[in-house]
């Protein structure tokens, strides 16, 4: 099978009656030429990677190797009790720091899809999967469905920060997380496209502008933020809002975007919030 | 491009191109050496040298001269590492190259028996290029296989290398000749499908006119 776009997916998953991870499973076991529970298997190992980066990261202060940042999840996550948002995306957007924190400090994550993003994916779905009393098994199955998604926006836009600025990274994890979270929580393969389509519009545009060009200004506190926009798309298309524009034009228009953007604001930490006053300033006591 | 580039890899943070890709060219330094390095210089060019502390590129390109993969927790104590092995490891900082892409590396490593001097550049993504080996230009990823054979430029040596690889059923890929100078030394890359036997190596290095057979693992999976 030779799947380009999401619609493809969720035609055939409404077609057979089944979840998106259903089918993408069978697609690539065929492709990789291994069994449905080989693949299960090594997706679970590697969402064990994603709990203990994340348990990590909140159960104490965890500074990065440059200095620059450190213990941004473990605060927040102290914070909850007397929080003004809810306890889920609290914890969603602590957890995401939390991994982020661990990836700046030369520590294990999983890059999903990239090592600047990585929180994203983690904490949204430890967190909702806690409040829905779902199982490990339960998300890993729907990492196939952020997994598909990511699969679909490399093939026709792009992940790479380089390339298409952080709405190719972070804007992607975000459109994974809330896909992955619409499954969780029951919502439709058709939901799961708006979902998707929803949370990437909102980050349309967003620029890669990371202080001194390390991955932590303003990388870990994007993870935080992305991961309430993940869970918020995904409550807005389970409410059975509907993206005007369908996912795979809005991921087309992201990658166009992309394209458009100045080198200045693609990873290369010459424009933005690299060279404001103190971007700047930061880079020199750093790297002289 | 399947579900495990997107969801994965597992790897040591912070960054897929000055972390990642720094092991590997490490580890392909290594395997190009051979054996466990007993000295190491490593020199540092362009932004590898500016940002590589910030980023951990120096942990990280000890780390690969170890043999440690892009997903091990040890990365971070590579230094201590080396030397508890007893092992000396230089990085040179401060240097730039104009013709050398931004993240570029050399590794001079001394071993009990070899030495070898290895430059190559992390190209995003955790994914890097070798492209000189002892002064031989290379073109050389570490995604497949590899057979390196360093031998004198002689009619009939390339054809002996080949014909015994089709003894053994091993399909070439992608094959790569570069030379000093006609009649001297040469430098032959040989990028195969297969897993290479154990041994191939010395059986290589007793053809006539080949003075030294290399097998380099692939390096890919973990990034
Ligand atoms: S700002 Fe750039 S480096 Fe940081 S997370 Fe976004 S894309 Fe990655």
């Amino acid at each position: 099978m030779n799947i380009r776009t999401l619609d493809e997916i969720i035609t055939e998953a409404e077609a057979q009656k089944v979840s998106i991870s259903t089918i993408i499973k069978i697609i690539e076991s065929k492709e990789l030429e291994t069994s449905v529970e080989n693949l299960t298997k090594k997706m679970k190992e590697y969402f064990q990677v994603m709990k203990e980066s994340a348990q990590k990261g909140i159960e104490r202060p965890i500074s990065s190797l440059s200095g620059i940042t450190g213990g941004e999840g473990y605060r927040l996550w102290k914070a909850s009790e007397n929080a003004i948002s809810d306890n889920v995306t609290l914890k969603a957007a602590a957890r995401a720091m939390a991994v982020s924190n661990v990836n700046a400090s030369m520590g294990r994550i999983v890059a999903s899809p990239t090592a600047g993003s990585c929180g994203i994916i983690p904490g949204v779905l430890i967190s909702v999967a806690e409040k829905l009393g779902k199982s490990d098994d339960q998300i890993t199955d729907v990492l196939f469905t952020a997994g598909a998604v990511g699969k679909i926006i490399a093939m026709n836009a792009t992940l790479a920060g380089a390339e298409g600025g952080c709405q190719a990274e972070c804007g992607s994890a975000v459109a994974m997380a809330a896909a992955a979270t619409v499954e969780l929580s029951g919502g439709t393969p058709r939901q799961v496209g708006h979902a998707v389509a929803i949370a990437l519009k909102s980050l349309m545009g967003l620029v890669c502008d990371p202080v001194a060009g390390l991955v932590e200004v303003p990388c870990i506190k994007r993870n935080g933020m992305g991961a309430v926009q993940a869970i918020m798309a995904a409550d807005m298309a389970l409410a059975g809002i509907e993206s005007i524009i369908p996912a795979d034009e809005v991921i087309k228009a992201m990658g166009e975007v992309g394209r458009m953007m100045p080198e200045q604001l693609r990873e290369t930490a010459t424009g933005g919030l690299a060279t404001t006053p103190t971007g700047k300033r930061i880079k020199r006591e750093l790297f002289g | 491009m399947n579900i495990f580039d997107i969801i994965g890899p597992v790897m040591i943070g912070p960054s897929s191109s000055h972390t990642a890709g720094a092991v590997r060219m490490g580890n392909l330094a290594r395997n190009i050496l051979g054996e466990e390095p007993a000295e190491a210089q490593i020199v540092l060019f362009n932004s590898f040298s500016k940002t590589g502390k910030g980023h951990g590129t120096d942990k990280a390109l000890v780390a690969g001269i170890l043999g440690l993969s892009t997903d091990d927790d040890g990365i971070k104590e590579s230094f201590e590492i080396a030397r508890k092995k007893g092992i000396k490891a230089d990085l040179v900082f401060g240097n730039t190259h104009p013709e050398f892409p931004p993240n570029t590396a050399k590794f001079i490593l001394k071993g009990k028996n070899n030495s070898t001097v290895v430059i190559g550049s992390s190209v995003g993504g955790g994914r890097v290029i070798i492209f000189s080996i002892n002064g031989f230009n290379t073109e050389f990823t570490g995604e497949f296989n590899t057979i390196i054979t360093i031998h004198d430029d002689r009619p009939g040596v390339i054809a002996r290398v080949a014909s015994f690889l089709a003894e053994k059923s091993i399909n070439i890929a992608q094959m790569k000749v570069s030379r000093e100078s006609r009649g001297k030394t040469a430098l032959m890359m040989i990028e195969v499908d297969e897993e290479i036997p154990e041994g191939l190596d010395s059986a290589l290095s007793s053809i006539n006119h080949i003075q030294r057979a290399m097998i380099i693992k692939s390096v890919l999976g973990g990034v």
